[in-house]
């Protein structure tokens, strides 16, 4: 065994030095966003493999348009590949940096956000260079309101990602079903144990479902501001210790008793249309409008949020080091940046995502876009929203998700 | 080889010299005859005696298990280690092993050696069906046939590839007593008219007997 | 030139294998410089033993995959022992084949589709019988214990067992046999388990085998059924590996290397069972006695059989027909309308990937075609029979569970910039495509009569011109049959396909793949559907084509 790995070894190093020894001679700086008209020619031509979670036909209907568009404004050819986790691409990107590939990758543009972006950062598997701002549409961002286009998951975004997409925990019910819904955490607590078997969360570490934990966190917290730090500074078995007991106080009255939960978001959608669940939560606050619209739900379907503030984060498109069309990516980031583009993505007929534009600061023209969307009927206007909680600091996702895995993940 | 060739008789007919095959050093058959053109060399022995393993080897198929040794001449070729397509022979089995894929004139067009037009090979084999009294079976699909056509059409198509002498394994001991006389007459009939060297491997004292040529007991 | 063929097999085929393994064994000690890891360490191993709930996913592979060959080779045992030979055995057994074309993931969805709490089942008879106007809160699919996943497991396992054992039964000479157990006074079960089946199963005993390590490790199916907490040892290693820190792909390749071992346990496991079965078998035997009144255990191989068949069959509908339904409210016995639009809208999207879902297909079973075909001739000419040792190395890649190596064969496939090249994606289809084809095809080659291809030299042709002109011919159908069945299996491939083409050859797979983490049901079922036809279509292909060409011959019929 140990000798089949030394020989591995060796081989592994005796490549990746070859590699390396000829790539350092012509490392090539990425391409400059801040000269866009020289970027816009060298990306002209150029094919993007855009890898990102292909689970939802509008996102990717959105994104074939993104490709239409992109080819006939920029020459740019775009092409979505499609993941069933995200975390593919990254693995992809790793066996190319083990491989010794530091150039000519197979990715160029990952949808990310939150630990799989901090991971690239953190190996250095993104383009060191600040290049998301200085796209020109970066200026139309807001970036003044919302802290969550500056922090990923409180980590620096550092320009190494762009933002796309903001997101905020929405929960949604059949009003033909549910008269009102319950919208605190006690209620919530009150009407599970009174409703046995219609209420159930994502089993983490599946985003909706860790990210469900952190928003009860948040609620049973005595001083949120622990969680702004590393967990390191704070004494995690004491500070998560009401959200179990909150937790196991509910656990024998959820759905299949807790014996099972949902896997995601998408199929909490679909135990609330099948009537197994009555209350069930997104990270995309149209989807449940998008979803009476492709006969998903029923059309009795409404919105609500905790009283206390939800939590918020934004999503991001990002370029890997050895990315093999720099430009091209670059020059889909911007368009993606675009009021067109944001308009059109906030459209709940095409996917209902929020934008990451400041609509204040934009042209007229521009604004006149956005005010002439429709909201849905179980779309929340935005004052009903309330406070937006901030991520804890991405160390604290780690205890968390194994703390509840002993806990209610690990079977009996 | 030149050396061998002038040694060898320039006889026609079909010529083993002191062949012996063994198996893992054990004997298995061994044999030293000459079979003259129109003649019968019968094989008789029971089931295992060796006598296929014989044809196998004079044919060209002797799996690699076994060991060889003698020489195969034919019409004072030395044939021993030609390939099997290039020495000539005409191979009949009990099993009339028609091309169950082929239709009875595609399976003669097989056998006969290339050249001319499709046309006149068409002509030639249909011609040759009809002087053999079965022009009526050209269309059919071999598995129709009853056993004695079948085993009739084999004989045809062994002719046509023109061999220099004849190899028959137990040819006639799926066909019933009534066919069987007819057909082993018209195998030896046509063999005979041909000039063909014959070599016959039985169990069948019958069998033998009607070959009327010399007898050798394997086993 | 053909004396190297079966090297070159062992060769594609084993090649990748090892060095797959050797990669995640590296990974798995701790070695990968591109992570950080530069010193050999036994630390991923009791990280991925320290996680709660590893021991109960790794017991879960083992049980649910024994379990679930166990029962497939009960059902089919009985059904061929109470029904083989007779009328409607035939017609029945014709199934097997279309039903083994039904791809895991669309079997595991139709399965899902009917039997959780809401599904079409609960639909039929709500609320009429049950009383029910919502779904009981019945834990029915992720169950915890993973019966779910066995059942999962044994519908799509069985029609492959029985198919199998439909081409190796009449090399056992069956009727013989059994007429002479139930002339000695046997019951005819008990007669065709004791004289016929041991005969049968010595020759589908690799397919088994193959069968128990696939269950062991099944990702796609175990993801749609079975138990999410935990889940199964194969899907936590795939959690792990797609876990965002990335140091958790040492403890992935470190659990790979306990799947291994899990597989390899239950491997074992089952030989013993071999050994112990074949004592009782030979004890009972030894007390002759007849057992004549077997009425019950006919019809429990029939109701057995035919439960199968019909559940994949029901699924099958249920995936047609979510995917045209409108809104569909729990109990409606059908959606409140049907949009056929919806496939006419999509027909432009399944466009590519079906295109080279085929393309690569095609490619794979064409090239594993090729070299199983030039191997087989070799062994032909040469006297060499099919039980030749060395080719049974080809199975290597079917016993090595995929999620243990495909991770290191695509560091191999980067290392040598294949990655995301169309003959790379076919090349890794070949190592899996191959060993099926190889599988359906020795057997009819050695059964052919030898004496045609001796008639056919000696009447004067060449190897060459034997093989093309009597050789190819005469094996048509098994040849056309073996080259559906590779290319059905080249279509289901995931992650080969995903990794290895580096997402630039999206195929109906990884599509549907994709699209089912949305969990929309109308697409899956659009999606599931097609990846189930293209098969289907080969298959039936290769039913038909020997049939026409061959209409008017008798002897090519069978």
């Amino acid at each position: 065994m140990r000798r089949f790995a030394r020989a591995f070894a060796l081989a592994v190093s005796t490549f990746t030095a070859a590699v390396s020894g000829g790539s350092i001679a012509i490392a090539q700086s990425s391409p400059d966003p801040a000269d866009w008209p020289a970027l816009l020619e060298m990306a002209k031509g150029q094919t993007v493999y855009w890898h990102s979670w292909g689970g939802a036909t509008d996102i990717n209907d959105y994104i074939a348009w993104v490709g239409d568009e992109v080819a006939a404004r920029y020459g740019v050819t775009l092409n979505h590949v499609k993941l069933s986790d995200t975390a593919e691409a990254v693995s992809t990107v790793i066996a190319e940096k083990a491989a010794g590939r530091t150039e000519g990758g197979a990715v160029d543009l990952i949808w990310i956000n939150g630990e799989n972006f901090a991971s690239m950062k953190r190996q250095g598997l993104l383009i060191a260079d600040n290049w998301a701002e200085k796209l020109p549409n970066y200026a139309l961002a807001d970036t003044a309101n919302k802290p969550t286009l500056i922090y990923d998951f409180t980590v620096p975004v550092d320009g190494q990602e762009s933002p796309w997409g903001t997101a905020q925990l929405t929960f949604y019910y059949d009003s033909a079903v549910l008269d009102t819904p319950p919208t605190s955490l006690a209620s919530l607590a009150d009407w599970v144990k009174a409703n046995p078997g219609r209420f159930t969360y994502a089993a983490p570490p599946n985003f909706i479902g860790t990210t469900f934990l952190k928003q009860v966190l948040y609620g049973v917290i005595e001083d949120p501001e622990v969680l702004a730090g590393p967990v390191e500074d704070a004494d995690f078995e004491a500070v998560a210790a009401p959200l179990w007991a909150y937790l196991e106080d509910i656990n024998s009255h959820l759905w299949r008793s807790g014996r099972a939960y949902a896997a995601d978001t998408s199929e909490l959608k679909n135990l609330l249309a099948d009537g197994e669940i009555d209350i069930a939560m997104t990270f995309n606050p149209g989807e449940a409008s998008a979803a009476i619209r492709a006969d998903e739900l029923p059309g009795t379907v409404r919105s609500f949020v905790l009283d206390y503030g939800s939590m918020g984060n934004a999503h991001f498109v990002t370029i890997p080091f050895n990315a093999n069309a720099k430009a091209g990516a670059m020059v889909v980031a911007n368009f993606l940046l675009s009021p067109l583009a944001q308009s059109k993505k906030a459209d709940e007929t095409v996917w209902g995502d929020p934008t990451v534009l400041n609509l204040d600061a934009l042209d007229p023209e521009d604004r006149a876009l956005f005010d002439a969307l429709d909201r849905g009927p179980a779309t929340l206007s935005p004052d009903q929203f309330g406070e937006t909680l901030r991520e804890p600091d991405a160390s604290w996702t780690e205890p968390l998700e194994a703390g509840w895995m002993r806990r209610f993940g690990a079977g009996g | 080889m030149t050396d061998t060739s002038t040694t060898v008789r320039a006889d026609r007919g079909l010529t083993l010299k002191q062949i012996d095959i063994r198996l893992k050093g054990e004997p298995v058959i061994a044999l030293d005859a000459h079979v003259a053109p129109g003649e019968v060399l019968t094989v008789m022995g029971p089931s295992g005696s060796g006598k296929s393993t014989l044809l196998n080897l004079i044919a060209g198929f002797l799996p690699d298990a076994f060991e060889a040794s003698g020489q195969i001449l034919l019409d004072g070729q030395d044939i021993t280690h030609l390939p099997p397509e290039r020495r000539r022979l005409g191979l009949l089995f009990q099993d009339a092993l028609l091309f169950p894929h082929l239709s009875v004139e595609s399976n003669l067009l097989y056998a006969l050696p290339p050249g001319g037009s499709r046309r006149a090979r068409c002509d030639k084999v249909r011609a040759f069906l009809d002087e053999m009294g079965m022009a009526e079976l050209g269309a059919r699909d071999p598995a129709t046939l009853s056993g004695g056509q079948k085993a009739r059409v084999a004989l045809l198509r062994v002719l046509l590839a023109e061999p220099h002498a004849l190899l028959l394994d137990e040819p006639f001991s799926r066909l019933d007593a009534e066919r069987r006389a007819a057909v082993r007459a018209f195998v030896f009939d046509c063999a005979r008219k041909r000039d063909l060297p014959v070599l016959l491997v039985t169990h069948d004292r019958d069998d033998a007997e009607a070959a009327g040529g010399a007898i050798t007991l394997a086993g | 030139m053909l004396r190297l063929a079966p090297p070159l097999t062992l060769t594609l085929l084993i090649g990748p294998v090892l060095a797959g393994l050797i990669g995640v064994l590296a990974l798995a000690f701790g070695y990968f410089p591109a992570l950080g890891g530069t010193a050999l360490s036994l630390d991923a191993f009791a990280e991925a033993m320290a996680a709660p709930g590893f021991a109960r996913s790794a017991w879960l592979g083992y049980w649910v995959g024994l379990a679930a060959t166990a029962i497939g080779l009960l059902v089919l045992a009985l059904f061929l022992a109470g029904w083989w030979g007779t009328r409607p055995f035939a017609p029945i057994a014709a199934l097997a084949s279309p039903l083994m074309a039904v791809p895991h993931a669309a079997t595991a969805f139709g399965l899902a589709f009917l039997i959780v709490p809401s599904g079409w089942l609960m639909r039929l008879i709500s609320p009429w019988a049950t009383g029910l106007d919502r779904p009981p809160d019945w834990l029915i699919v992720n169950d915890p214990a993973g019966w779910a996943l066995l059942a999962g497991l044994v519908i799509k396992e069985m029609p492959y067992l029985l198919l199998m054992a439909l081409a190796a039964i009449p090399q056992t000479a069956p009727a013989a046999r059994l007429n002479a157990a139930r002339a000695m006074g046997y019951g005819r079960v008990w007669g065709f388990l004791t004289a016929v089946f041991p005969g049968v199963y010595a020759q589908i005993r690799l397919p088994v085998y193959a069968v128990i390590a696939f269950s062991t490790s099944v990702v796609d199916m175990a993801l749609i059924l079975g138990p999410g907490t935990p889940p199964t040892l194969a899907v936590q290693i795939l959690r792990w590996h797609n876990d965002p820190d990335l140091d958790m792909r040492f403890v992935a390749a470190a659990a790979a290397v306990c799947q291994l071992g899990v597989t390899a346990a239950a491997l074992l496991t089952w030989w013993l069972g071999e050994k112990a079965v074949a004592w009782l078998g030979r004890k009972a035997i030894t007390m002759g006695r007849r057992y004549r009144r077997d009425s019950v255990f006919r019809v429990l191989g029939f109701s057995g059989f035919a439960v199968i068949a019909l559940t994949v069959l029901l699924g099958l509908i249920a995936l047609f027909v979510w995917s045209v339904a409108g809104f569909w409210r729990f109990p409606d016995a059908l959606p409140d309308r049907f949009d056929l639009m919806r496939w006419v809208e999509r027909a432009p999207l399944f466009a590519e990937p079906v295109f080279n879902a085929s393309l690569i297909g095609l490619a794979a079973a064409g090239g594993a075609m090729v070299l199983v075909l030039a191997s087989l001739e070799n062994g032909h000419r040469r006297g060499l029979t099919a039980s030749t040792r060395a080719l049974t190395l080809l199975y290597l890649p079917l016993i090595v569970p995929q999620i243990a190596f495909v991770f290191g064969l695509l560091i191999l496939a980067l290392w040598l910039g294949f990655a995301g090249q169309f003959w790379a994606v076919a090349l890794a289809h070949l190592v899996f495509v191959t060993p099926y084809v190889y599988l359906s095809l020795a057997d009819p080659y050695e059964a052919l009569d030898r004496r045609y291809f001796a008639v056919a030299r000696s009447l004067g042709k060449s190897p060459a011109r034997v093989f093309f002109t009597i050789r190819l011919p005469l094996m048509l159908r098994p040849v056309l049959t073996a080259f559906a069945i590779g290319f059905a299996i080249s279509i289901a491939q995931y992650l080969p396909t995903q990794l290895i083409g580096a997402g630039r050859w999206p195929t109906v797979t990884t599509e549907a793949v994709a699209l089912a983490a949305g969990n929309d049901r109308r697409v899956i079922g659009s999606l599931a559907l097609i990846q189930s036809l293209l098969p289907a279509i080969a298959l039936g292909l290769a039913a038909l084509v020997p049939a026409l060409l061959f209409r008017h011959r008798r002897g090519m019929q069978h």
